[in-house]
């Protein structure tokens, strides 16, 4: 069960701001698009499967399509030839978007410190969460999406209006 | 109006001037289990020609090889084939071994027979279980991953890591299989065939999965042979060329065990082939034990074995030893070798050219995957998209051991 | 045991291509024979068909670049499976515009193995059905796994070299 966010009560009625019961909304619904491309997606299957069920936090239901995704899980190593491939799903995504890069490969380019290797894919897209390990163990990978959970939960409606963010994309060349 | 109507009925115009779709399949298509590209010339749903692009995960293995002290490339060779780690580990341990001339314990070969055995089960295992979730059955899948987190276990209980494993030493295994090792060892085997059986018999003589994948991405064995096929796609094809059997290492001439042989070389086969095979694991892991031999857990290489710490602090040759491995300054002998095993995925070769440095000059690894995927646009040309997919999964094409 | 395959192969080979051996040994458990660049592809497809050897199937196939020698040699591995036996064959070419016939006439599956050999070395394989780029991007402009090639990425400068030489 869901804990309901602070506000008024009485019989009858309950009163909260808008935005808190759209972030109560959004954090237990998540969409994740699983971009897997090595290892760590091996792992991502054994974070869906029975044994630790990502299910648990709302966010069973992948989304292969980006248009429908919340968030973008970025998992294994993404080399350069993938990189404009990426930036791609990215741009498709509606917002708000969020992006959680699992394991050193897709943080920092991992042990792979190579000419074909992408060093880090917060050179292309901005990323929310980083996840470390090589792979990350399940748990970790839970950890990451209970940390997305929080920053969708208390993300302003209005964040993503606002000049900063704008100015934040404009960083990354995305319009 | 009638030249219209002559064009209609005209044969031969329609087969000049036939549409052709062409179909963009990946690089981040859900269903292709990985990421390859396929660019398919279709003809409504069937595939007239396709032309695959790879190297969306190209990471250098064999160049970022050059650069490493021998030890420091078990990482490497980890995340080659990440579905069965532990037997690239062993594979290049055995390079390097063959290299040095080590003599190594008989208690390690049989060691590592039972890691190698359990890592092609889970090699096996999640193949075949995605065969299942590409023809709908997502049950298989979701109990053969149970599983899967049972053998995790037992890598666990030896090296501490669930995937990536970075199992064994040069030489040996760090430490000995503990008690708990061997209960969990036990436990898997014990519980693993009643699971097993359940999907076998959820797939095996299901009508939609017979009928899904019987005469699908078939290929002849002498079409599988020119490709250079190995491992179970080739089995499925019906030739007989096992590693394990025909270049023993490790001790493997000590077991018995059969070669699961298939006869059309399709997807049916190969999903039968792969079912056999784990059989035949448990089959030698349970001979393992039984006659596991006692003896060391390592064979004696002070240049490439750690030494253990009592001794690294106590004894100053133990702590050159140390020294010169953790900064990765052992110097090997010159050589050229090669060394195949028989890796989830068929012949798994490691070609090693030693200078006689601290590094290898040249390392080329030998990926079946990269080798028999060629052949993929040749085994679906005619087939139907849906059986395409099928026909990937089924190659068990391991994205990080196809793009190296 | 051993020596005699290798001796087996050698003979073979000077049955009808006489001279053309430079250097032949027995690397571990390997019959490695060197070879002049120039017939190698009449050479494994006669190999391929004599009797006594018949190795129909190429194990793998891969480049070395040699900088102190300015050459690249090309390495094949065949192997016959009712024997069990296995051979190396190694040519070496010069490093500048190195060029050799392909063997996807006699193997189908060197296409993707000397697509590859041309992606990280620069061979060109003469007759090749579609050379390009298998592994890195089409765009690139150097072989990437000859030695004078850097295997760092440029663009980093986290990394501090002073201390410690990458």
């Amino acid at each position: 069960m869901v804990e309901r966010p602070d506000g008024l009560e009485g019989t009858g009625f309950f009163a909260t701001s808008l935005e808190k019961v759209v972030g109560m909304a959004r954090k237990n619904s998540i969409w994740p698009l699983p971009f897997a491309t090595s290892c760590c997606g091996i792992e991502f299957m054994a974070t869906m499967g029975a044994h630790y069920d990502l299910a648990r936090f709302g966010s069973e239901r992948l989304s292969f399509s980006p248009r429908q995704a919340d968030l973008l899980m970025v998992m294994g190593t993404i080399a350069k030839k993938m990189g404009p491939v990426l930036r791609q799903v990215y741009e498709q995504m509606a917002e708000p978007r969020w992006v959680l890069s699992v394991g050193a490969c897709a943080s920092s380019g991992g042990i792979f410190d190579t000419y074909s290797v992408l060093q880090g894919i917060d050179r292309i897209i901005p990323v929310d969460v980083y996840v470390p390990g090589c792979p990350p163990r399940p748990e970790q990978i839970i950890d990451g999406v209970m940390k997305i959970q929080y920053l969708v939960e208390n993300e302003s409606l209005r964040r993503r209006d606002s000049a900063e963010y704008k100015a934040m994309l404009n960083q990354y060349g995305i319009e | 109006m009638e030249e219209v109507k002559q064009q209609f009925t005209d044969q031969a115009y329609q087969e000049e001037e036939k549409q052709y779709s062409y179909l963009n399949l990946g690089p981040t298509h859900p269903a292709t289990h990985g990421i390859f590209q396929n660019v398919l010339k279709m003809d409504g749903e069937i595939i007239v020609d396709a032309e695959p692009t790879i190297g969306y995960i190209h990471r250098a293995f064999e160049k970022l090889a050059e650069r490493r002290p021998f030890n420091q490339i078990t990482p490497i060779t980890d995340r080659m084939n990440y579905c069965s780690a532990p037997i690239n580990n062993l594979g290049w341990h055995m390079t390097v071994e063959k290299l040095i001339g080590a003599d190594i314990p008989k208690r390690v070969q049989y060691m590592r027979v039972i890691i190698m055995e359990l890592a092609r089960i889970t090699d096996h295992l999640i193949c075949n279980a995605v065969i299942g979730v590409d023809t709908g059955a997502l049950t298989g899948f979701v109990y053969m991953f149970q599983q899967r987190e049972l053998v995790y276990e037992i890598y666990e209980e030896i090296c501490g890591a669930r995937l990536t494993s970075n199992i064994g030493r040069i030489g040996g295994f760090e430490r000995d299989f503990s008690p708990k090792a061997w209960e969990k060892i036990h436990r898997f085997l014990k519980e693993f065939p009643k699971v097993l059986k359940e999907f076998e018999n959820l797939l095996e003589r299901n009508r939609i999965f017979m009928d899904r994948t019987i005469g699908v991405g078939g290929i002849t064995g002498e079409r599988a042979l020119e490709y250079s096929f190995s491992g179970p796609n080739l089995r499925a094809a019906g030739v007989d060329y096992d590693v394990r059997v025909a270049r023993p290492y490790s001790s493997y001439e000590d077991f018995n065990f059969i070669i699961p042989v298939g006869t059309n070389g399709d997807v049916y086969d190969r999903f039968m082939v792969r079912q056999g095979e784990m059989w035949e694991s448990l089959s030698i892991i349970e001979q393992a034990i039984k006659n596991m031999p006692d003896g060391p857990f390592h064979a004696k290489v002070p240049d490439f074995y750690l030494p253990p710490k009592e001794e690294v602090y106590n004894n100053m040759e133990a702590l050159i030893y140390h020294f010169k491995i953790v900064m990765g300054e052992t110097d090997v002998p010159k050589g050229e070798v090669y060394h195949c095993v028989e890796g989830g995925n068929g012949e798994l070769g490691f070609y090693l050219i030693s200078d006689g440095g601290r590094t290898p000059f040249r390392l080329h690894m030998r990926r079946p995957c990269f080798i028999y995927y060629q052949a993929y646009p040749e085994m679906i040309k005619g087939s139907m998209l849906s059986d395409a997919i099928l026909t990937m999964s089924s190659m068990n094409v391991i994205a990080g051991e196809l793009d190296a | 045991m051993e020596g005699t395959a290798l001796e087996k192969n050698i003979a073979v080979l000077n049955e009808k291509f006489e001279g053309e051996i430079l250097h032949s040994a027995m690397l571990y458990d390997f019959p490695t024979i060197t070879l002049k660049k120039d017939k190698i592809i009449e050479i494994i497809k006669y190999l391929k068909d004599h009797t006594d050897t018949k190795y129909h199937y190429l194990t793998t196939l891969c480049g070395i670049h040699y900088p102190e020698l300015n050459q690249i040699a090309i390495m094949y591995q065949l192997h016959n499976m009712m024997s069990g036996e296995r051979v190396r064959l190694k040519i070496y070419l010069p490093a500048e515009n190195p060029q050799v016939p392909t063997l996807t006439s006699v193997h189908a599956s060197a296409n993707w193995m000397e697509r590859e050999t041309f992606d990280f070395f620069g061979v060109i394989f003469t007759g090749h059905p579609n050379l390009k780029r298998i592994l890195n991007v089409e765009d690139m402009i150097v072989f990437p796994l000859r030695k004078e090639i850097p295997l760092e990425d440029q663009v980093r400068v986290d990394k501090n070299d002073t201390m410690f030489g990458r």
